[in-house]
């Protein structure tokens, strides 16, 4: 008689409890009534104080949690007291599987972590390992890669909107972004075959020139979507249900975001004016001229003004970058075998959701050592807990909406 | 012949509602049964051609009163109430006063027999073209004879609504 | 013959057409609510720069009987501790009830199941309220609770909404002096004017109001789906959904009808009396040819012959109808007939219109918060549909009793509606203000963000 023996008859005898419990229930199922069902759904807790506290599981499979993600709501009524991220269901070991792979190797790994903008993630990877082994993409490569980021970057707002209006119930800007966002795909198959995971860059520069009707179609694009963003504007911006929705929901203040490491529009939106594009140029953006937008009240709506503005900011930049694309090379001089000097580096860039740091410890063979990635939506997503507290349940779609996270990232 | 098929339907389904009403142990089921018995009570009212007491039925008693009522069913524990079911004591003098209930009504009714028109078939008094039409017949009265009781009777639910959300509201 | 056969014939003799129309309306109405669901989609589609249903028929025109057919065929699933007997009579309520107003709904001067019963308007308004007790038998038969609280909210919301739209009714019929359905509308034809026109700020109210009465967006969070609590519609599946879904739909017909018999002149073309304007009593006819040419050119260019030939039955089924619609221009002798057969047609049309019109909002606005849901109809609509019974009542008398011509009594009276209304929103403006200033969304005290 074996352990799985015993267990079988524990097993056995819990199913017939549970089935003598369960045909007494059936009896007086003439008589039930909501306390009964609340006792069976969901768990009551018992706090500290002695009053009851709900909690209320939203996730794993949840049309607005934009991923696998797991919150566990702590309700008093309506009202949200507190949250509980469970996060860990699109974990995919991509540091530990770095280990094993080249520098090279790993390139398209990291697009699959944030796949909403997966040029940002390569741009951020390929500046780290060129700081490691020294060496500088060109600036044609350099120009190339900023106009393609700042494409993406408009990519990845789009797809924040449409899917963050469609969580407050406005069920067409998400096609209208789409649409735009169809023509930027449409640039990035073209130049690199890919649409959605690019591994657009190479380490030292890129691999593909930019095809023929490269400058024309970005210029097209950029000149049609000011239009496309007065479209957006007008049907929400002044949209007295939207600001309803938006307004004080979610406040978070300055010192809270730089307390928790909150970075990106998150950030900007509380009233810090911190955008590494600016405060540490990398790639070409200390040639070009555009503003950062910054929010003052830290809630929904600002986050969502902010994002707006950046959109139109990244359009300004590619005008500004088509206008001169130097000539020349577009890899540097680096190796077909790379063998960084054994050291450690960390490269941050500013990605659409925030701060993207790359920390690689390379130990002087053709595999790193060691790659952490410090992703601005896991960092953002601690933030989640103090937004949500003392809003009703409703609001808490929206906060997650506004915090633009995407659980690859998350949970790499 | 019509108006008797249609008022013994009637008839017989609020009676049969009411019956079923009494004799359910789900609540919820009690509930619907005293709707469907309004309704046919609601259904008689308009064969008496008084269209708008069959409509103010609906309105009021169906659609305001019978929402309440399952409001509170939903609402409240019922274990408690059910368990208090015990009623063993009272089931002879309910019986006694079934039994007399039902003497004086056949006294009535046997006792009216000799009256014409009255009794057990809907009799149409007036012919329906002679009618005044209810909704106005019934206005003209109000607004005009009975307007103090009409405003008394606004205020007093006024009142009843300002004190039902005044206890209400959480203690703040 | 038979004795007992006399008052059955005798029955049939007076109540066939009441008949018929009750077997057609059970039969047809949920087809038309079928058809406006693909309606939603195509257009939901246009709207979004897409094309919507496609494959099923030409341009998608089988995709309803298609959606109908698989609800049918589904497996139907009850949960298992559910009150079997309330979960199969909540969608049954709903739908009853919508169909039952659709009975006392006139589409012209002679169509109507209900003989132009006394109370006319207030019998389709009190029977659709019943879909009330459909909505919320169906949350208590899903036995969860989030379904219960789903379904509460929507009922407190319809009985909110339920009271402004009531209000603001009362308003148009203060004009109309009668709720016999016939009579408002020959009273909008003397006075050779649609009521929307003399009372603009009822209809808008009303318009609100039917949009949250039927649980559209942007009213809908009890059964929007990326909202967390479950709506009362979640454990029904296969047909018993479709039949909440259809009644829905049928509901939207209602209230569509009810704002157009009241407001939009019912059956009356535009400009009723005017007699230069008797042209329009083409348009009909017209509008309906033309809407087969255009299936006739469209059937060309149909790439299966299956779907040539549905576009050319299509355009046959226009051109029927519309030499139906114009024969009483033509032929002198069936004059009597035209108010019938134009009067659908403008009806249907304008309700049409209404219905695209709260399609049109529900792709374009976002989704009203619960609680925000609620300060709209009790802190906005019902005192301005208050106010606004009280203008409409002084116009009145003030054009009975003082003289007054009836259109300068209206218009001052609108303006006063409107200053009210204005006057509201500024005092709501200005204690949402206060709220958000006076109590900051409830920053608890300072503790760690980590704990719990």
């Amino acid at each position: 008689m074996g352990p799985g023996k015993s267990g079988d008859r524990e097993r056995a005898v819990a199913v017939k409890k549970t089935e003598a419990v369960r045909r007494q229930k059936r009896k007086e199922s003439d008589l039930r009534n909501v306390s009964d069902t609340l006792q069976d759904d969901a768990a009551q807790k018992q706090t500290l104080l002695g009053a009851d506290e709900l909690i209320l599981n939203m996730g794993p499979q949840h049309p607005s949690t934009h991923g696998v993600l797991r919150v566990k709501l702590k309700l008093d009524g309506e009202r949200v007291r507190g949250t509980e991220c469970v996060i860990g269901y699109l974990h995919r070991g991509v540091e530990k599987i770095a280990e094993n792979r080249t520098y090279q190797q790993f390139a398209p790994y990291v697009d699959r972590m944030d796949y909403v903008a997966a040029v940002s993630n390569g741009l951020g990877y390929c500046e780290a390992v060129e700081k490691l082994l020294n060496v500088e993409a060109p600036p044609r490569a350099k120009v190339i890669r900023t106009i393609m980021t700042e494409l993406q970057r408009i990519a990845s707002h789009l797809v924040w909107l449409g899917t963050h209006a469609l969580d407050i119930g406005a069920l067409t800007p998400l096609f209208y972004c789409m649409r735009e966002r169809e023509e930027i795909l449409k640039i990035f198959e073209k130049y690199c075959g890919a649409r959605l995971t690019t591994h657009a860059f190479r380490i030292g520069g890129l691999q593909y020139e930019a095809y023929d009707s490269f400058e024309k179609d970005v210029e097209r694009f950029c000149k049609d979507f000011e239009r496309r963003i007065q479209e957006y504007v007008d049907l929400l911006t002044g949209n007295s249900i939207w600001i309803g929705r938006t307004r004080n929901v979610g406040v978070l203040s300055a010192a809270d975001c730089i307390a928790l490491g909150a970075s990106g529009p998150v950030l900007r939106a509380s009233g810090v004016k911190w955008d590494l594009r600016k405060a540490q140029p990398y790639a070409a953006y200390d040639q070009y001229k555009f503003e950062i937008p910054v929010g003052t009240n830290g809630d929904t709506y600002d986050r969502y003004m902010v994002r707006m503005e950046e959109m139109r900011q990244s359009r300004l930049i590619c005008l500004q970058a088509i206008e001169n694309i130097p000539a020349g090379p577009i890899l540097g001089k680096v190796g077909k075998v790379l063998k960084p000097p054994a050291g450690e580096i960390y490269h941050s860039i500013e990605a659409p959701k925030g701060i993207l740091g790359y920390y690689i410890v390379s130990d002087g063979t053709t595999q790193p050592y060691r790659v952490r990635i410090r992703p601005p939506s896991f960092v953002n997503l601690q933030a989640l807990d103090k937004m949500a507290r003392g809003h009703l349940v409703a609001d808490v779609v929206a906060i997650i909406g506004t915090l633009d996270i995407v659980l690859g990232e998350v949970d790499r | 012949m019509l108006d008797k098929v249609i008022f013994f339907f009637f008839a017989g389904v609020a009676i049969l509602s009411a019956a079923l009403m009494v004799t359910r142990r789900n609540a919820m089921h009690s509930a619907v049964f005293l709707i469907t018995s309004l309704l046919a009570v609601a259904g008689i009212f308009l064969q008496l051609r008084a269209e708008f007491i069959f409509i103010a039925q609906i309105i009021v008693y169906v659609g305001g009163i019978m929402v309440l009522f399952i409001f509170v069913i939903m609402l409240v524990n019922l274990d408690v109430a059910l368990h208090q079911l015990k009623f063993s004591r009272q089931k002879w003098v309910a019986l006694l006063v079934t039994l007399a209930l039902a003497a004086e009504v056949g006294v009535m009714l046997w006792s009216s027999r000799g009256v014409p028109g009255q009794g057990f078939l809907l009799p149409n008094a007036v012919p329906v073209g002679q009618l005044p039409p209810n909704t106005e017949a019934l206005a003209g009265r109000l607004f005009d004879a009975y307007l103090l009781p009409f405003e008394i009777v606004s205020v007093l639910l006024l009142v009843a609504m300002v004190g039902a959300v005044v206890m209400a509201k959480k203690r703040t | 013959m038979n004795p007992t056969l006399h008052p059955v014939l005798a029955f049939l003799q007076t109540w066939w057409v009441e008949l018929v129309c009750g077997v057609v309306i059970i039969a047809v109405v949920p087809l038309v609510a079928g058809y406006l669901t693909l309606m939603e989609r195509k257009l939901m589609a246009d709207m979004q720069a897409r094309l919507g249903p496609m494959r099923v028929g030409p341009h998608g025109l089988l995709q309803p009987i298609a959606d109908a057919v698989k609800l049918l065929i589904k497996e139907d699933i009850i949960p298992d501790n559910a009150d079997k007997m309330i979960f199969w009579l909540a969608p049954v309520t709903s739908m009853t009830a919508a169909l039952t107003a659709m009975g006392g709904i006139a589409f012209g001067p002679s169509f109507l199941v209900a003989r132009d019963i006394n109370v006319g308007l207030l019998f389709v308004l009190g029977v659709s309220s019943m879909g009330l007790l459909g909505i919320m038998l169906g949350g208590w038969a899903s036995n969860s609770h989030y379904s219960i609280m789903g379904a509460l909210r929507s009922t407190a919301q319809l009985v909110s909404y339920e009271t402004a739209g009531g209000l603001a009714l009362i308003s148009g019929l203060l004009l109309a002096g009668t709720l016999k359905i016939r009579a408002i509308v020959d009273a909008q034809s003397n006075d050779g004017v649609w009521f929307v026109f003399l009372a603009p700020v009822a209809f808008f109210i009303y318009l609100v109001a039917s949009i949250a009465e039927t649980n559209r967006a942007p009213f809908d969070l009890p059964e929007a789906e990326s909202e967390l609590v479950a709506g009362y519609m979640t454990e029904f599946s296969g047909f018993r959904w479709a039949l909440y879904f259809l009644g829905e739909y049928t509901n939207m017909i209602v209230v569509g009808a009810v704002a157009t018999t009241l407001f939009l002149g019912g059956w009356l073309r535009p400009f009723p009396n005017v007699h230069w304007m008797n042209w329009l009593d083409a348009v009909p006819a017209l509008f309906t040819a033309a809407v087969g040419v255009y299936c006739v050119l469209r059937a060309g260019k149909q790439p299966v012959r299956v779907q040539i030939w549905f576009m050319w039955g299509v355009a046959l089924t226009c051109f029927a109808v519309a030499v139906v619609l114009g024969l009483p221009l033509l032929v002198a002798q069936l004059k009597f007939m035209m108010p019938g057969l134009n009067g659908a047609f403008w009806f249907l049309l304008k309700i049409s219109a209404y219905i695209y019109l709260f399609m049109w909002l529900r792709f374009t606005l976002p989704r009203y918060r619960f609680d925000q849901l609620m300060h709209l109809g009790w802190y906005i609509l019902i005192p301005l549909a208050i106010v606004n019974v009280l203008a409409v009542g002084v116009a009145t008398i003030l054009e009975l009793e003082y003289g007054w011509n009836r259109w300068l009594a209206l218009v001052v009276t609108t303006v006063f509606t409107l200053a009210a209304a204005l006057f509201l929103l500024r005092v709501n403006d200005k204690r949402a203000a206060e709220a958000s200033s006076a109590a900051p969304p409830e920053q608890p005290s300072p503790e760690d963000s980590y704990a719990g």
